[in-house]
């Protein structure tokens, strides 16, 4: 038996390792010290990462938030019938609602900002509809005054929110010395203050900063996501079914699956050109619209679902299969009825992170024409359109200072949608989530 | 014969442990365990699966440690040495204290590379002739030189699992250890293999100080001198192997051995 | 909305379809006496199966006239023009259409083109004959479809069979949608890029050392020759997306990846995890606009202190790094997984044998994954070149074969987006190089993936 393990030849004797010795001692405290190093930069690589993601969200914050304010000026209005150019007697008849609407107010508006003086040029251009919203409200006004509150222009609305550097020379800060006058002048007779913007809210894109909105925008995204939800998750929901249900093994599951794998990766852009030369130009669907958009992004998302069910499906074990089919009921019934509802959690964590890409995504949208002006909220699935993440791109490339601000807000705004998306996916996942 | 059972042989303990408990968060796996190891002998830890006995040697080289949640009370000594002590140095501790795992684990790496891995994180090995000299001493002492020798280069993932296990034993010994921790080193292998990794234990009885766990009390008996019984998480009796297995003092100790539960 | 009112009617009709099934199935369960056994399949399977034979056919005429429909209408309303007034195919002919819609539809109040207001009424004609025919078809498809399959009902039918067979196959038609995807998308790609490599050598498109695309409307035009050598394009694209940005994720990536696996206590990797998570959420237009915005300005500052006097505002060094800190996640969770392959007992071997945490990921845990975590770095290197919106926001459009961070290079993807938004000629060069780049791009990124997953993919076997 000893022989088995028997050693070949000698062995080399040593001697016992001494670890009170000096150099071994300061080995170990030189292995210490690498560790610590090494966990320390670890540790650092995390707050480097948490910390560009603070200064993000800090910078956007910082610009954003003065975004859902606006500078407001008090105008003494004499609501003039005949610089309306109506007249009193048929506004008190039945057409009353429609002649008001149809009145002359940029006449009065430009009377109105004679008050102002020297800085009668401060007022926005769309502050006749104020002063229009205000008449039709109460259209008694006409002919008496009235004190209103109306939006000034987006150079004095960033002077009062000190956007502008004043100690920098005239021609590098980016405002005239009249509009700094202008805005000192009504500062001083306390003419001005500061009002929520519901503009912005709920308005369209405009080419003034202090006039545009992010409602057009995020109609638009509703639009194209109706459609992206329609198409994309009863697809991924079925496929999933097929494949994992279904599918015999073989050469079409295969092709199946290897083409949802590699449309998962594929870069987005991609999908924009497809969407491009397929529904734009072979089928000449129209461009800018929500419905071209919203099959896009689907055919984009599809994949995330098609995966995310089918691990899903797959977590739901055999033996509720087995009982089920044991009691008679069909393949398609124990589907329909046991193993998709059981599944249902994880789809609707794995559809709701795909719906929150599909709304961030902006490259697709850009090549088939989703970066149309519209300055009005859009009017149907096949009417021109543009979507909040478009929006912020087509803000972000404008020169004028006004929509720096603009542009952080609507990444407030559609930050605060996706991270409520992600902690709903994030709840769902918590709360449903079931071990067999 | 000591007041505490469980201790009690006349030679000088390489390692004691008094009063050890172990929580795994809120569950407390051992209980009140004392227990002295010699240097001359291989102590066997026997008992149940779950009784705590792997638990109890994976404090002594301070493993338990990677484990989340786990909490050890009680001294343990080596040499003298608190081995819980704020001032122990783990990797000192580890390396006096080697140990050898249930499942072969040897790195990714070649053969060479793998006994070579300890000498060279604790700067053992002066020079490239020296780093020779220790893996193939190392892999003499485990009786893999010969098996090895013309395939140092080779990954040592690709051997059998027998081969995989003795590797694991040089990869120990290359560090020159005080003691050697055995994890059930037997239960992955073959019968054959088997024997060999036990025919190795005895060549190295008395170099170190050797603490096997296993299962199988046959193995117990052939290759310890001591036996320790556990069960439930407390030590139940400590005595000389023949003792255990010829007159057990515990009617649990007894019941274990003659094959009523286990 | 012509086409949802359309939609509606004919699942309307499917729906009456679906009562009258129903509704004979029952009949027949009361005429054998109430007793469910004597009748193959309950009531609403005859229904249901009734409806779908109704409601195919109309659907696949409705969907065909919805995709073909427009292009059928302009072919006609073209060729109601003689030859000499018939405006050039491509961007002339588009805005001609676009006006003639928008007359027919009522939202441009007058047209530019004199052309317009004759075709208007020839166009709505065509529109609303199209639509009628395609109407009746669908109607009449969906009365044959329906009357077929409610004759067919019987007391011994296997309705409930049939319909699962139908409900089998809308469940396969779903999962070829994605063979069909990738079909158009190879196709729309290649069919373009062929037309693209008739008027450029396809050597000079993957060779050439120049790249300005812009080409002469007139012929006396200087220096728009138009040149297509896209090698500057590419090389932006791989220093952009696989040096600086790879240079910034994968040491912090790798670092997070490690640091949450083997150091953090599971109460912060519980926090910081979600954290790490956030960037992989936030739009890429967000980090586009933030490089552009404020990571540009401080990397040019930054160059000019550094002496450098011609530092670009879009340098390739921000949108790198911007992108970099975006892959970040992206890199943690695959280094995370191949670091969560490696069997536990490899690590305590190590542990045991008196190795520091430390010097147990660098020596064993690192090396034993690395095959995974390269296969994760593939993967991330693939996304990095495919993202669009940070170099289309903080990347140039200047293509320059430098390697000097601090100036300005240009992608594929920024290239992709500045050849096809504004006007476009469909035939030109310029706007089909958009879709070879867009086909290198794609075979780039597929082989890549594929190759990437292939090596995760054996990884992951050598420890199962």
């Amino acid at each position: 038996m000893a022989t088995l393990a028997a050693p070949a030849g000698p062995i080399a004797e040593r001697q016992p390792t001494d670890w009170a010795t000096p150099a071994m001692r300061s080995r170990i405290a030189a292995r210490y010290r690498a560790e610590r190093n090494f966990r320390r930069l670890g540790a650092a690589a995390l707050v480097i990462a948490a910390s560009f993601l603070a200064f993000l969200l800090f910078t956007i914050v910082r610009d954003g938030w003065t975004g859902f304010q606006r500078t407001e000026t008090r105008i003494e209005v004499q609501f003039d019938a005949a610089t309306l150019g109506v007249d009193p007697a048929a506004v008190a008849g039945p057409q009353g609602q429609a002649l008001l609407a149809r009145a002359d107010y940029q006449a009065l508006l430009l009377k109105a900002a004679e008050q102002l003086g020297p800085a009668d040029d401060t007022l926005s251009d769309a502050a006749w509809m104020d002063l229009r919203e205000a008449l039709m409200d109460d259209p008694t006004l006409l002919g008496k005054r009235a004190s209103l509150w109306v939006p000034v222009r987006s150079s004095i609305d960033l002077l009062a929110k000190g956007k502008y550097d004043l100690a920098a020379p005239a021609e590098s800060r980016g405002v005239t010395d009249r509009e700094v006058s202008d805005w000192r002048w009504l500062d001083g007779k306390g003419l001005l203050r500061t009002g929520f913007n519901t503009t912005f809210l709920f308005g369209a894109d405009s080419t003034e900063p202090e006039l545009a909105g992010i409602g057009g925008a995020a109609l638009g995204s509703l639009l194209t996501l109706a459609v992206t939800i329609a198409i994309a998750f009863p697809l991924g929901v079925f496929s999933a079914v097929w494949l994992e249900e279904f599918a015999p093994k073989g050469r079409l599951a295969d092709i199946i699956e290897l083409s949802i794998n590699n449309l998962a990766a594929v870069p987005s852009i991609i999908f924009g050109l497809l969407g491009l030369a397929f529904f734009l130009n072979f089928a000449g669907m129209p461009r800018s619209a929500p419905l071209v958009g919203g099959i896009t992004l689907a055919l984009m998302i599809m994949p995330v679902i098609v995966i995310a069910s089918r691990v899903a499906i797959k977590a739901v074990p055999p033996s509720i299969r087995d009982a089920a089919l044991g009691i008679g009921a069909s393949p398609i019934q124990v589907v329909f009825h046991h193993v998709l509802p059981l599944a249902l959690p994880g789809i609707m964590t794995g559809t709701i992170i795909g719906i929150a890409r599909a709304l961030g995504e902006t490259a697709p949208l850009l090549l088939i024409g989703m970066r149309a002006f519209v300055t009005d909220v859009p009017q149907g699935f096949t009417a021109p359109a543009t979507v909040l993440p478009m929006q912020v791109f087509l803000w972000s490339d404008d020169v004028q200072r006004g929509f720096v601000e603009k542009t952080s807000a609507a990444i407030m705004v559609l930050m605060l949608v996706l991270i409520a998306m992600n902690s709903l996916a994030i709840y769902l996942r918590n709360r449903f989530e079931r071990r067999w | 014969m000591n007041q505490n059972p469980a201790i009690g042989h006349n030679t000088v303990p390489k390692m004691t442990a008094r009063d050890v408990n172990v929580f795994y968060g809120q569950k407390q796996a051992i209980k009140n365990v004392s227990i002295d190891v010699s240097a001359e002998h291989v102590t066997a830890f026997i008992g149940p699966s779950g009784c705590g006995k792997s638990t109890f040697l994976r404090c002594l080289n301070r493993m338990n440690d990677t484990v989340d949640g786990a909490r050890v009370e009680g001294r343990i000594e080596l040499d003298g040495q608190d081995v819980y002590a704020s001032g122990m140095d783990v990797v000192q501790l580890r390396a006096r204290v080697g140990m050898v795992f249930q499942k072969p684990n040897p790195f990714p790496k070649s053969i060479y590379e793998n006994v070579a891995y300890g000498p060279r994180l604790h700067g053992l090995a002066r020079s490239k002739t020296d780093m020779d000299e220790i893996v193939e001493s190392a892999l003499k002492r485990a009786g893999l030189w010969d098996e090895a020798k013309d395939r140092l280069n080779e990954s040592g993932t690709a051997m059998s699992g027998g081969q995989q296990q003795r590797l694991c034993i040089a990869r120990a010994i290359a560090v020159d250890p005080e003691v050697i921790l055995m994890d059930e080193p037997c239960s992955a292998l073959d019968p054959i293999a088997t024997a060999r990794i036990e025919e190795l234990i005895d060549e190295l009885r008395g170099r170190y100080a050797i603490v096997i766990v296993t299962h199988n009390m046959q193995q117990a008996a052939r290759v310890s001198q001591k036996t320790a019984f556990f069960h439930l998480g407390t030590l139940v009796e400590y005595d000389d192997t023949s003792s255990i297995f010829t007159n057990p003092k515990a009617t649990r100790t007894k019941d274990y051995i003659t094959g009523r539960y286990g | 909305m012509r086409l949802l009112i359309a939609f509606a009617l004919v699942l309307g009709l499917a729906g009456l379809a679906y009562l009258a099934g129903r509704a004979r199935g029952n009949r027949m369960v009361t005429a054998a006496g109430g007793r469910m056994g004597a009748v193959h399949s309950r009531p609403v399977y005859h229904g249901a199966y009734v409806a779908v034979l109704a409601l195919a056919p109309a659907l696949i005429v409705l969907a065909g006239w919805g995709i073909v429909g427009e292009g059928l209408i302009e072919g006609q309303v073209l060729g109601s023009l003689s030859a000499a007034e018939r405006p050039a195919p491509g961007n002339d002919s588009e805005a001609l259409l676009n006006e003639v819609r928008g007359l027919v539809n009522g939202d441009l109040p007058q047209a530019f083109n004199p052309l317009a207001p004759r075709l208007a009424p020839v166009y709505a004609a065509a529109r609303s004959n199209g639509d009628l025919l395609a109407g009746a078809l669908a109607v009449a498809l969906l009365a044959m479809g329906g009357l077929w399959g409610w004759s067919r009902l019987r007391p011994d039918f296997r309705a409930r069979n049939r319909v699962e067979t139908q409900v089998r196959a809308l469940l396969l038609v779903a999962s070829v949608v994605a063979i069909l995807t990738t079909f158009g998308i190879v196709l729309s790609l290649i069919f373009e890029s062929i037309r693209f490599f008739q008027l450029v050598s396809p050597v000079e498109f993957l060779t050439g050392l120049q790249w300005s695309p812009q080409t002469a409307i007139r012929a006396d035009q200087v220096g728009s020759t138009g040149a297509f050598g896209a090698v500057p394009l590419f090389w932006g694209t791989i220093f952009i997306g696989a040096i600086i940005a790879m240079a910034v994720a994968i040491p912090l990536g790798l670092m997070s990846a490690i640091y949450l696996t083997q150091y953090a206590d599971p109460r912060v990797r519980k926090w910081l995890k979600p954290i790490l998570e956030l960037l992989a959420g936030v739009p890429t237009v967000v980090y586009g606009f933030f490089a552009a915005l404020t990571i540009a300005p401080l990397v040019r500052s930054f160059a000019v202190a550094l002496g450098m006097t011609n530092a670009s505002s879009d340098s390739a060094l921000a949108a790198g790094l911007v992108m970099g800190v975006m892959i970040i996640p992206f890199v943690s969770s695959m280094a995370d997984d191949a670091l969560a392959a490696v069997p536990r007992a490899m690590r305590d071997g190590s542990l045991a044998m008196g190795a520091t945490p430390s010097e147990t990921v660098k020596k064993v845990l690192v090396p034993a994954a690395l095959p995974g975590i390269m296969g994760g770095v593939l993967l991330a290197v693939s996304r990095a070149i495919g993202e669009t919106m940070i170099v289309v926001m903080a990347a140039g459009l200047a293509a320059n074969l430098t390697a000097n961070p601090f100036s300005s290079v240009t992608t594929v993807t920024t290239q992709i987006v500045a050849l096809l938004t504004g006007d476009q000629e469909f035939d030109s060069a310029k706007t089909l190089s958009a879709f070879a780049l867009g086909l290198v791009l794609f075979v780039m990124t597929l082989i890549l993936n594929i190759y990437a997953l292939a090596v995760v993919k054996r990884y992951r076997e050598a420890y199962e």
